[in-house]
């Protein structure tokens, strides 16, 4: 394939064909199973597994809600963009709870620790106490080095939780845009930008001296 | 377009090769061009990077549910061109105890080549004569000049990009595309480097920054070979060699094949063949040709030699030396990445450029001057990428380090809207750098048949004996003393904590760089090695090795580009010996 022909086929169609993440189309298991629809990319049993998980469910109601407000705390909507749940983040963590079953445990004690202690300081589970109740809390575990001898689990758990939605709202396409990436589009790289080549009190020719010397 | 396998083949091949990676692909390449007919077996599925079946490239992170994370399947995340991994069901192996090695397999077309850094070194003469010139190691049987006419021909066959470094005689010239211009902190390595002594130059990847046929696109800079080119601008060996032989008519591929063992006339002591498994329907089959060729990888040509035993082979094929499964080594690997506060703020643009680094560091030390015996080079990651699983992660331990706009530093972590300027201010600020390094191949590094252990198919499996010696730990240290010395120079701030002597100083586990070579070496004594220096068996004159296990050393070179070289060197010198008659 030639490169221009190259550049006509992926804009008209790997660009435009964005298959999106494999819903949950997939009822009970019974036997025989249904045909799985395999998007392009997957393997048969990528596929299979993917839609195995979305099947399942990992969060109560109570969890998932306990996890949007959080998410919401961690990213919220400014003037750029919009908030964690906006960006989908809450069933990104779902998922990967089930894809990677090793978290399951810390995320869903370290939700309990929270509602424990909130219950304890404010006679009510997270997400029914007021705002200032909840930011008061998450002051409390979300600087490391800072945390109380008393808090250190809960520090250790907002981390977790807030490495999720960091991944999940700048891996989305909101959080893309707000960062500004401009790649994955074909193009031809022809250096850095001179007016950043200026800025930074760089140049291609200083570069082209040093290259070949040892 | 996986082709139905047949139960009872009644051809006899001229070659049957196992095998579809670099090595066994370029064989393919090279015999069926030359009229030979040819059958080649690969344990995994057929894959084509221009099929949108396979096609991940250019997709969005949001378009996996994981975003990219790896999985059983794929364990360099879900957008990885890779299939398999370090661990895959059924396919079991082990370590003795207080040992350990890592072995990662791809099961498709075109193997491993679906996963590299398309990073491609000539080794340099010195490479060849480590035992002559530091009294450590052992030399090859061959020279640089030997296989300077191969490597000349991979170049212009396949296409690599770099330039000629006249002040490092031990990087060879070569025939080269134009490189890309560095990215921003390429420029800032460079002037960094040269304010302490440490070269950055353009680096060579086998990418085309210019068409070279009408088969193949040009680059189009997604910054994303590891997923497979749809335009066939970089080299795998699907889209390079095996399906361009399969188009010569020549070449039979058959996938789903796990190859069981060698099959060998007991009178004559030659190769007939070799019995696989089909994987999809469990069958046996046996197949008959002329010449077998390995090019299953390193650990697994030795695997198959091993289990090749019969009466008169007893100890395995080609093993009468008993030197296969030895010498196994993989090259040193150690890194750390840095925050580049001047590149905070940055200016949005398009950098992501070809599948890889722009410029890197050859070895530019001198060994008798330092207290450990191999060189390494540096591979340069960073730049405004785009974000994918792990993005964002371990925030707290670095913004607690940066003041905000306000010139006031707040602790590490936090939330909110300043959590969020944070990350668009550090944005494209982070650099990594990575050490590849030659070990001393030593022959308590090894390789062996599990007594106890087989895989889903039967197969004896590997049980592997590894320990790094002082020689790379050494190594580890003194990059680990660059690394931080660069990023000072480039005013930076070192993320994590410099890996110390209770670390190995970060060197990573054997078998984790994925650039083993070694268990099958290629020698002039028949007692000490099993294969000639035209990788031909001593044992049985029919049987070549062409993967990197023939490899008596790696230098501080990747070695894919040696060992396209090397199998290509081996299918002409087959082609001349079948020519006089001798096989």
């Amino acid at each position: 394939m030639k490169r221009r022909d190259t550049l006509k086929a992926i804009s008209l169609s790997s660009l435009g064909l964005a298959v999106g993440p494999v819903e949950a189309a997939v009822p009970e298991p019974t036997a025989p199973k249904p045909p799985i629809k395999i998007p392009g990319g997957r393997l048969k049993k990528e596929a299979e597994r993917d839609a195995k998980l979305n099947a399942e469910k990992f969060f109560t109601p109570h969890e998932l809600q306990t996890v949007t407000v959080l998410s919401d705390i961690i990213i919220p909507a400014d003037a750029r963009s919009g908030s964690a749940s906006q960006a989908g983040v809450p069933a990104f963590i779902e998922f990967m709870m089930k894809d990677q079953p090793r978290s399951q445990t810390p995320m869903r004690g370290g939700l309990r620790w929270i509602d424990n202690v909130c219950t304890k300081r404010y006679g009510k589970p997270f997400v029914q106490c007021t705002k200032a109740q909840q930011i008061e809390l998450v002051d409390q575990i979300a600087y490391p080095s800072k945390v109380a001898p008393d808090m250190t689990q809960g520090a250790s758990f907002f981390s977790q939780l807030r490495n999720l939605v960091m991944t999940g709202f700048y891996t989305s396409k909101m959080g893309i845009e707000d960062l500004g990436y401009m790649g994955n589009v074909p193009n031809q790289w022809n250096g850095v930008p001179d007016d950043v080549l200026k800025q930074y009190g760089l140049s291609y020719e200083d570069s082209k001296q040093e290259a070949a010397k040892k | 377009m996986d082709q139905f396998h047949i139960t009872k083949a009644p051809t006899v091949y001229d070659a049957v090769i196992v095998g579809s990676g670099a090595g066994g692909g370029m064989a393919a390449y090279i015999l069926t061009k030359a009229g030979a007919k040819v059958l080649m077996l690969e344990a995994g599925g057929y894959y084509d990077p221009a099929d949108p079946k396979y096609i991940t490239q250019l997709k969005w992170p949001y378009e996996s549910p994981r975003r990219g994370a790896s999985t059983p399947f794929r364990s360099g995340g879900d957008f990885d061109a890779a299939w398999g991994g370090w661990d895959i069901e059924g396919e079991p192996y082990s370590s003795k105890p207080g040992t350990e090695f890592h072995w990662f397999r791809s099961r498709m077309l075109g193997g491993r080549t679906n996963h590299w850094g398309r990073i491609s070194l000539r080794f340099g003469p010195d490479d060849f004569r480590r035992k002559s010139l530091t009294g450590v190691g052992d030399d090859w049987p061959i020279g640089y000049e030997d296989l300077k006419p191969f490597y000349d021909k991979t170049d212009r066959l396949i296409g690599v990009f770099g330039t000629n470094l006249p002040d490092f005689p031990n990087e060879p010239d070569g025939y080269f595309l134009p490189p890309p211009k560095p990215r921003l902190h390429e420029l800032m390595l460079q002037k960094a480097g040269k304010s302490i002594g440490v070269p950055v130059v353009p680096s060579r990847l086998s990418i085309l920054t210019q068409p070279i046929n009408k088969e193949r696109g040009q680059c189009f800079y997604c910054h994303q070979c590891n997923r497979g080119c749809q335009a066939y601008a970089d080299f795998s060996s699907s889209s390079v060699l095996v399906i361009p032989a399969v188009k010569t008519g020549n070449l039979t591929l058959q996938n789903h094949a796990m190859v069981r063992e060698v099959l060998t006339d007991q009178r004559t002591g030659l190769a007939t063949g070799v019995s696989y498994v089909d994987t999809t329907t469990l069958q046996e089959v046996t197949v008959r040709a002329k010449t077998v060729i390995l090019g299953a990888s390193t650990c697994e040509s030795a695997r198959l030699l091993l289990n090749s035993k019969s009466a008169r082979f007893p100890n395995g094929l080609a093993n009468s030396s008993g030197v296969i499964g030895k010498y196994l080594n993989d090259s040193t690997g150690a890194g750390r990445s840095a925050f580049i506060p001047a590149l905070m703020d940055r200016k949005r643009y398009n950098e992501d450029g070809v599948g890889g680094m722009h410029v890197f560091t050859p070895w530019w030390l001198d060994n008798k001057k330092l207290d450990f015996p191999r060189g390494y080079h540096i591979e340069y990651g960073g730049g405004m990428g785009m974000p994918g699983y792990g993005f964002g992660g371990g925030v707290e331990n670095l913004n607690g380090r940066i003041p905000g706009r306000d010139g006031k530093t707040k602790p590490g972590g936090g939330y909110g809207a300043s959590l969020k300027d944070d990350m668009r201010r550090f944005y494209g600020a982070y650099i990594g750098m990575s050490g590849r390094g030659e070990p001393v191949p030593l022959e308590s590094n090894y390789c062996e048949i599990d007594p106890n252990g087989v895989d889903k198919y039967g197969i004896p499996t590997l049980r592997f004996h590894y320990k790094w010696s002082d020689h790379e730990i050494r190594q580890a240290k003194h990059m680990q003393d660059t690394f931080e010395e660069i990023i000072h120079a480039m005013g930076g701030i070192p993320l994590g904590n410099k890996p110390g002597p209770e670390q190995n100083y970060g060197l990573a586990a054997p078998g984790r760089i994925i650039h083993e070579v070694g268990t099958v070496r290629m020698g002039n004594d028949p007692s000490k090695s099993a294969l000639n220096k035209f990788q031909q068996a001593h044992d049985v004159k029919n049987l070549f090795v062409v993967d990197a296990a023939p490899f008596v050393s790696q230098g501080d070179k990747n070695v894919t580009w040696t060992i396209l070289a090397s199998s290509m060197r081996t299918s002409e010198y087959l082609i001349e010996q079948v020519k006089q008659k001798n096989i």
